[in-house]
């Protein structure tokens, strides 16, 4: 029984990270309609960002993880600008092209100046918490908590707020949007934000039980595409309860089935469910 | 008087200049290694054909392209090393099991549209690399396989020596871009180009869109099977990294410096950084921090790479030469940068 809740607990861990950064990559594509291929560089360079302000500035870990994703949110900001504002009217297949690039030149920058060893991250919650048998690492416990608070942050913004409103209002419908006169440059800007942000905190929160290096974001950002498919493209819940999914999925599988093989359950799913359901598995009419 | 010149460019006359200096380069070259060199350009130049056929003429960005050389490779790797096969029938079973799978993974995928295509192809570009990296039983997991045999040679020539083999990639080479122009000179190549263009359309006119697209797929994999076999055969030794996704950024980047969806573009862009690459040893390592700004600065500003530009800049020189002469002729000077485009 024990074992089964251990799994429970990974899971539930996993599926947070996972439904952060699905968060960011699904706000992106309901707005803009562009698979961020580069969210999970963003994430990685959140990851090394935290790094620098603990071990180079000596900074706490809370104020490493704002300062992280202040930078990747500002840099969020930045791809927008440069990049994808360019390509708002050019064809698909060239955002696709574009987001790749940005993904290859940060993944070589961070190489250059950090190298490509993997990196121990430590953080304040070292403690293993005891339930009669069950152990719960105390940054896992942090990882849960942390990822239910900030979504239901970002709820509260979207839901309650005039500036999220014009957020879900672009979702809805881009033209609605414009004839009701939302700025779509602040929107975007915005969204990019929010996402980099998200990635940020997302890696900052899963470094301490994972490694640091160039290539994090790889595995992640494929995980989080899975999870944006499964609970349709650009729906907030779908990110959740698809992030969730995929995380039990892997703790589940990896434990019962075969560890090596865990990381190839996310991609078996997509392709079982993609080929049952080619428009995924929540989605509603055509996005 | 540019523009015909600009044609003559892309003529008969021209093609085959290029394929004398291909012919003559082991002679000019100054050592064994820039043969080398230039035989790999010519490989990665077949399997960026390859993704020409997909992404350039048919619109589908095939993000698993790297994962078919891979397999293509690892065909041919593993049926000689531990099968004991020799070199050329297991050449032709690489050929045949790329095809193969990219009928199966064609007939699923190509169910999805744009990013969902995409992002599918990246997942079973991953599969194949994790597949390849974990399945030790088979593929010898990260150690790699080695001792693959050499390409024997037919009589008189042996494959095995560096010049040879140059020869036997540039005769592949040769082919695969002949095969190219015939492809979209013909109705399948313009039905390709009618699906990029969009497919609701091209499907009102009765364009069977699953058979055309899975056919591109099946001929795009076939490519990277070819040039991955023959890459087996160069380097004789290979290991998971071959199905690594930068490989298949690095192919995207190459047709997209030369012109995407272009005859010419693949070969120029992918000899260019090749040759940029070999000559800027310590870029190696770091080239993306060059290679990902370019290829975003060539999306925005040169989406057409290369080639491309260059057809686009003739096509606006020879109307702004004759804007005053009757329309009818402009008319015919489009018609003939449309056709120069396509035997570009």
């Amino acid at each position: 029984m024990n074992l089964f809740l251990q799994q429970v607990i990974n899971g539930l861990t996993l599926g947070s990270i996972y439904g952060l950064v699905a968060l960011g990559l699904t706000l992106v594509y309901g707005i803009l309609h562009i698979p961020n291929f580069a969210h999970g560089a963003l994430y990685m360079v959140g990851a090394f960002m935290s790094y620098f302000f603990m071990v180079d500035l000596g900074v706490h870990y809370w104020l490493a993880m704002a300062g992280s994703a202040a930078v990747i949110a500002l840099l969020g900001i930045v791809c927008e600008r440069l990049v994808f504002h360019p390509l708002r009217h050019s064809p698909p297949i060239h955002d696709k092209i574009a987001a790749i690039g940005i993904l290859l030149f940060l993944e070589a920058l961070v190489q250059m100046f950090w190298g490509a060893d993997f990196r121990r991250m430590s953080s304040p919650f070292t403690g293993i918490m005891n339930f009669d048998g069950l152990i719960i690492p105390e940054q896992r416990l942090l990882i849960i908590v942390a990822a239910f608070v900030l979504v239901f942050a970002l709820q509260m913004f979207l839901r309650k707020t005039m500036t999220g409103a014009t957020i879900i209002a672009m979702a809805q419908s881009r033209e609605g949007a414009f004839l009701v006169g939302i700025d779509a440059n602040r929107v975007a800007m915005m969204t990019f934000a929010i996402s980099g942000a998200l990635a940020a905190v997302a890696a900052t929160l899963y470094a301490p039980i994972n490694l640091v290096y160039p290539a994090m974001g790889h595995l992640v950002i494929m995980k989080a595409f899975v999870i944006i498919i499964l609970g349709g493209m650009g729906s907030i819940p779908g990110a959740i309860v698809g992030g969730m999914i995929i995380g039990f999925a892997e703790a589940f599988g990896g434990f019962y089935i075969s560890t090596a093989y865990k990381d190839i359950i996310a991609f078996g799913l997509l392709v079982l469910i993609l080929s049952i359901r080619p428009q995924g598995l929540f989605a509603k009419g055509a996005h | 008087m540019l523009f015909k010149l600009g044609a003559m460019l892309m003529t008969p006359g021209a093609k085959l200049a290029l394929l004398v200096f291909a012919i003559v380069f082991p002679f000019l070259a100054s050592n064994e290694y820039q043969v080398y060199v230039m035989a790999s350009a010519f490989v990665w130049a077949i399997a960026v054909y390859g993704l020409n056929i997909i992404t350039g003429f048919c619109g589908q960005l095939n993000l698993a392209h790297g994962g078919f050389f891979a397999i293509g490779a690892y065909t041919l790797g593993l049926l000689t090393a531990d099968a004991g096969w020799s070199f050329w029938p297991a050449f032709v079973a690489a050929l045949v099991v790329t095809a193969v799978l990219g009928f199966f993974v064609g007939i699923v995928s190509l169910r999805l549209k744009e990013h969902y295509f995409a992002i599918f192809t990246l997942c079973v570009g991953f599969i194949i690399y994790l597949l390849i990296d974990k399945w030790e039983e088979l593929t010898h997991g990260p150690i790699g396989v080695r001792d693959i045999a050499e390409p024997y040679g037919f009589g008189l020539v042996d494959f095995t020596e560096t010049t040879p083999f140059y020869y036997l990639v540039l005769a592949f080479l040769v082919f695969a871009i002949w095969f190219m122009g015939r492809l979209s000179r013909s109705l399948l190549g313009r039905t390709f180009i009618a699906i990029r263009n969009g497919d609701e359309l091209a499907q009102s006119l009765g364009i069977n869109l699953m058979r055309n697209k899975v056919l591109a797929f099946v001929l795009s994999t076939t490519y990277a099977g070819l040039a991955g076999a023959l890459y087996a055969g160069m380097v004789r030794f290979i290991g998971p990294e071959e199905a690594n996704i930068v490989h298949t950024f690095d192919m995207i980047t190459y047709l997209l410096v030369g012109g995407i969806g272009t005859i010419t573009g693949p070969l120029l862009g992918t000899v260019g950084i090749v040759w940029i690459t070999q000559s800027l040893q310590f870029l190696e390592e770091y080239r993306m921090i060059i290679f990902g700004p370019l290829l975003v600065l060539l999306v925005i500003f040169f989406p057409r790479g290369i080639t491309g530009s260059f057809l686009t800049w003739m096509h606006r020189k020879a109307q702004s030469v004759a804007p005053e002469k009757k329309r009818t002729e402009s008319k015919v000077t489009t018609t003939r940068t449309r056709e120069a485009e396509n035997n570009a």
